[in-house]
């Protein structure tokens, strides 16, 4: 589903390279961690997916498709085949529950009966669905990254890209939020998540793939997040 | 669709007071635009066919008109007419002579005076045969004016640049100041609705990146900003319309066609098309600038 094929990132104006020569294979339906300390690439590994980068050397291919080559145009097309969920929630604040889900679907240019019908059980699957005429001000932190998970799959997209979504998160909340992410993988969304959250990344004993300095040191299925 | 106008009204709401600068400065250049194409029809108009290609126009006797070569209450004589043109042809200070018949300035005179009451009262018998004399060096005009004078059958010789080149380097000199003023603030009419854009998309960078990261096409994201600054072109274009007919109306058809009837004045045919000038340059003005500014400022 998604292939970086050697990839090395140097962005503008700075000489080490954010990722250097990576390759790494990741297949439909996976629930992937990219793990590492701040400043390692795992957001890096995440943006040249959707194409907010061009890799400087090398591909990243998702879904069949060379991101980095790919004509601007496309990459509108691209972009509805990705969720993304970040650890600051990115909500439209003056926006209800309901508003900001159906956004997503309104902006790609959805039918308003699909979003009526829609966005209701999204937010029944993210545990939102009495929340719906709420505005993100009046909800908790969890609640909110609920919203955004539940904004990131309305369009159904095949991969689900999050970035350090416990983040904000107190641990109790982070369980619940990753219960959610695990049944989105379980309706075949791939999921990729970079996390340097410890406690999530061992209780939920999924493939493991740790970056230290823009390179990737250990690559483990059913991984935990320190070298053991 | 609905979603994009949505999102301009908002954003015009938002931005009222740079809105009404862009349309004010738009009313005014596009206004100052208009009037130079109007001052440039009424120099045409009022230089007819004949005047930027020959220097000296002969008039010739009819039934109504007197002069010291005329018979009273007879035209030009076929003979005379003929003495007339071999005369001239003749001169060597002569380069080409080209004949108007009356039916041909009658012609002109309806095509120059459309819809004007005028035209009803007036027919062929008053317009007046002429020969109209191109010159080898047009500053001999005075020598051939004075030779076509005294030849039997002219009622009149003139070199019309005598009497009409101060008016037309005056009105050429109006066209092109109001031409070069029009241009500047054309000019900073684009510049501010560029940094009306700016200002929009950054008070709108939140949905603008939601939208981005969802996959809405740029055309979708374009949208808004191309209505909004549609809406200030469509304002400004209209009120400079409008003024533009305003002055036609009350300086033209009022007051310069009433006073001075005997000349060719522009009318609502040429206000039409200069209207039409301007909200074409009004519009193109809008939506070039905003292609330019979101793709700046909108990068997918």
């Amino acid at each position: 589903m998604i292939t970086y094929d050697d990839v090395t990132k140097v962005y503008p104006g700075q000489s080490r390279p954010a990722l250097r020569h990576v390759s790494l294979n990741i297949d439909a339906g996976e629930f992937v961690f990219l793990v590492g300390a701040s400043g390692s690439g795992k957001s890096t590994c995440l943006r040249l997916v959707m194409r907010e980068y061009k890799p400087s050397q090398g591909r990243v291919i998702v879904d069949g498709r060379d991101v980095g080559r790919m004509r601007q145009w496309r990459v509108p097309a691209l972009r509805r085949q990705l969720g993304v969920v970040f650890q600051d929630f990115r909500l439209l604040n003056n926006r209800t529950v309901f508003e900001n889900v159906a956004f997503a679907m309104q902006v790609v240019g959805r039918p308003a009966s699909a979003i009526r019908s829609t966005v209701p059980e999204v937010l029944e699957l993210v545990g939102l669905a009495k929340r719906a005429d709420r505005l993100p001000d009046e909800l908790s932190g969890g609640e909110q990254q609920r919203v955004g998970i539940a904004r990131a799959i309305v369009n159904r997209p095949m991969i689900l890209l999050a970035d350090e979504p416990t983040g904000n998160l107190d641990p109790e909340t982070s369980v619940g939020i990753m219960r959610l992410l695990d049944r989105i993988n379980k309706r075949d969304t791939t999921v990729v998540m970079a996390t340097h959250d410890a406690g999530v990344v061992d209780q939920m004993r999924r493939r493991v793939v740790e970056i230290v300095d823009g390179q990737i040191v250990r690559d483990q299925a059913k991984g935990v997040y320190g070298t053991q | 669709m609905r979603h994009s106008v949505r999102e301009a009204v908002s954003s015009l709401r938002r931005n009222a007071t740079m809105a009404v600068a862009v349309v004010v400065t738009m009313w005014v250049s596009l206004s100052l635009f208009g009037a130079s194409l109007l001052t440039f029809q009424q120099v045409q108009l009022l230089k007819g066919t004949w005047y930027d290609k020959v220097e000296v126009s002969v008039f010739l006797c009819t039934p109504d008109t007197n002069g010291t070569m005329c018979t009273k209450g007879e035209g030009a004589t076929d003979a005379q007419r003929a003495q007339i043109k071999a005369a001239l042809e003749a001169n060597p200070l002569v380069a080409t002579v080209y004949y108007e018949n009356k039916d041909q300035a009658w012609a002109e005179f309806q095509a120059s005076h459309q819809g004007w009451s005028i035209v009803s009262s007036l027919g062929p018998d008053q317009m007046q045969d002429s020969f109209r004399v191109k010159l080898v060096d047009p500053r001999d005009y005075d020598k051939v004016v004075a030779q076509a004078a005294g030849l039997p059958g002219v009622q009149n010789a003139l070199n019309l640049h005598t009497v009409f080149d101060p008016l037309f380097r005056a009105l050429t000199a109006l066209q092109w100041g109001a031409f070069g003023l029009a241009v500047l603030l054309l000019v900073a009419a684009v510049l501010q609705i560029g940094n009306t854009i700016r200002l929009s998309a950054y008070a709108r960078r939140r949905e603008i990146g939601i939208m981005r990261l969802v996959g809405a096409s740029s055309g979708y994201i374009t949208l808004p900003f191309l209505w909004e600054a549609l809406v200030e072109a469509v304002l400004g274009a209209a009120l400079a319309a409008g003024t533009l007919a305003a002055g036609v109306y009350f300086l033209i058809i009022q007051r310069a066609q009433v006073s001075i009837q005997s000349l060719a004045w522009i009318g609502w045919h040429e206000t039409r098309q200069a209207m039409l000038a301007v909200a074409i340059v009004g519009i193109v003005l809008a939506v070039v600038p905003t292609f330019i500014a979101t793709r700046r400022y909108l990068r997918v």
